[in-house]
């Protein structure tokens, strides 16, 4: 079934190019996506990300099932409304997803999950949970905005400047409430910024206080291109059900410290790492002209590999991937790339392009 | 829609323009630069080139994706624009003014099956 926003009918207002985005449908873009792209770059711009689905989590073991269903360690959150980026993997290490989760009180977090896969995550959830004393409670009543770029924490207390009290003193990867809203310096863009979540019938009325502050909505399209400059993975291209993180780019999001702790995934994991020969994953940056894209093979000196995103780079102005390399290939190799039927020179470098407007490369 | 009336028109959304020297000028329609989105890279024929009428011989690259172009007719590729090549975006600003190539057609009467000005906008318009 195809489902829209509560922020639609602002989407076509602004004319906005739908598509169908896992069901969605969303904006691509508004006009440009390339001048949507420097927009959150240079200054701020928008994103209409409600979508993606928001899960309370509450009850006296939530911490504990957390620890179990989850890669990364949620015992590592200890500040109230501190975030943490994780996998959420089959026993066999294939990854489901990965979500933020907010930890609030040890009763109580906010796991903040994919669209296209919502339905498959809390089926899961539902079913790990049984053996736990907590409740999981989708949030389809809300909506949520990312806004994001150097100017967007300014120009969002002009548009709000009463949450400036409660937001201003927000680390990366922390969030807070404020009246009936969540306010998160967090994002996917590699810009500062903040992600907010409020009742979606207050929806459209934030969004146009926010474009009368000068923030830009932004589509789909720019959201792309600004997590792959950021080098940031996206699911179901970077890593899905038949890649587990350790490939994927993502071995820093897997917490083995506590021997003690036992999560789903972990023990195919730790057998992945110990059969060795683990398979690298890295940027690329195209020397010759043309534009590389996922799915397109990767010549290197130790074998084949394939990209898994690429895209042309706003930024950097030039056509940049990351890709599943064999073990043994590190930055500043030279590979090939069959893009048609040539083959295109491209640099290997650490899969992370442009943070805060500045290139990494 | 922009579609001029004096152009002729392909279903995959090529724009072909009778010259005087009895070659033809290519390029693609408005419709398919908007859909196309921000377009990046060019691949255009060399000159000197056989193809088909049908046949891919260029690729449009914009953020989003990679387009084929299609010849139009069957015939000799005489040129192809290399300032566009330098400056891909001139296909977003004005698709009709930016040409690809230019094709020498074998048989200049295939021009008359192609789509006129209203028949190219019914294919545009699904």
């Amino acid at each position: 079934m195809i489902q829209r926003t509560p922020l639609y009918d602002s989407h076509l207002a602004a004319h906005g190019r739908i598509v169908n985005f896992a069901d969605w449908e969303m904006p691509i873009n508004y006009g440009s996506q390339i001048e949507e792209h420097h927009a959150v770059r240079q200054d701020a711009g928008m994103f209409d990300v409600s979508h993606m689905l928001a899960i309370d989590l509450t009850g006296g073991e939530s911490q504990a099932f957390l620890r179990h269903l989850l890669a990364n360690d949620v015992a590592k959150l200890t500040v109230p409304g501190k975030a943490l980026y994780s996998c959420l993997l089959q026993e066999d290490g294939g990854v489901i997803d990965d979500l933020i989760v907010y930890f609030f009180t040890e009763t109580h977090y906010r796991i903040v999950v994919n669209a296209g896969t919502a339905e498959k995550d809390l089926g899961w959830m539902q079913l790990q949970a049984a053996d736990f004393a907590v409740n999981l409670k989708p949030r389809r009543d809300l909506a949520m905005i990312a806004v994001q770029g150097p100017q967007a924490r300014e120009r969002f207390w002009t548009a709000f400047p009463a949450s400036r009290a409660a937001s201003e003193a927000l680390v990366p990867f922390q969030a807070a409430e404020w009246n009936d809203w969540l306010i998160a310096r967090t994002g996917y863009t590699g810009e500062d910024g903040f992600e907010i979540a409020v009742p979606a019938t207050a929806a459209i009325a934030v969004w146009e206080k926010l474009v009368a502050a000068g923030i830009r909505p932004c589509g789909l399209g720019a959201r792309d291109t600004l997590r792959l400059e950021a080098g940031m993975n996206l699911y179901s291209q970077d890593m899905d059900e038949t890649q587990n993180p350790l490939e994927s780019g993502l071995a820093w999001t897997v917490d083995m410290k506590d021997a003690g702790r036992d999560f789903i995934g972990k023990s195919a994991l730790a057998g992945r790492r110990e059969q060795g020969k683990l398979q690298a994953f890295l940027g690329l940056v195209l020397l010759d002209k043309g534009v590389l894209r996922a799915h397109q093979k990767v010549v290197t000196a130790q074998g084949e590999g394939e990209i898994t995103s690429g895209s042309f780079s706003p930024t950097l102005n030039q056509s940049i991937a990351m890709a599943r390399l064999p073990g043994g290939v590190a930055p500043g190799d030279l590979v090939e790339v069959a893009v048609r039927d040539k083959l295109l020179r491209a640099k290997v470098v650490k899969p992370s392009f442009v943070r805060h407007g500045k290139s990494l490369i | 829609m922009n579609i001029p009336a004096d152009l002729k028109y392909t279903q995959s959304h090529e724009w072909v323009k009778q010259e005087a020297d009895g070659t033809v000028t290519i390029g693609i329609t408005d419709h398919a630069q908007e859909a196309l989105g921000d377009i990046v890279f060019l691949e255009l024929p060399e000159p000197g080139r056989l193809v088909k009428a049908g046949q891919e011989c260029a690729v449009v690259e914009s953020v989003k994706a990679a387009s084929d172009v299609y010849a139009p007719l069957a015939g000799e590729i005489v040129a192809r624009n290399e300032d566009a090549i330098g400056a891909p975006e001139s296909v977003n600003q004005d698709a009709y003014a930016t040409w690809l190539f230019k094709l020498k057609p074998a048989n200049l009467a295939d021009l008359a099956g192609l789509l006129d000005a209203a028949a190219y906008e019914k294919v545009a318009s699904e």
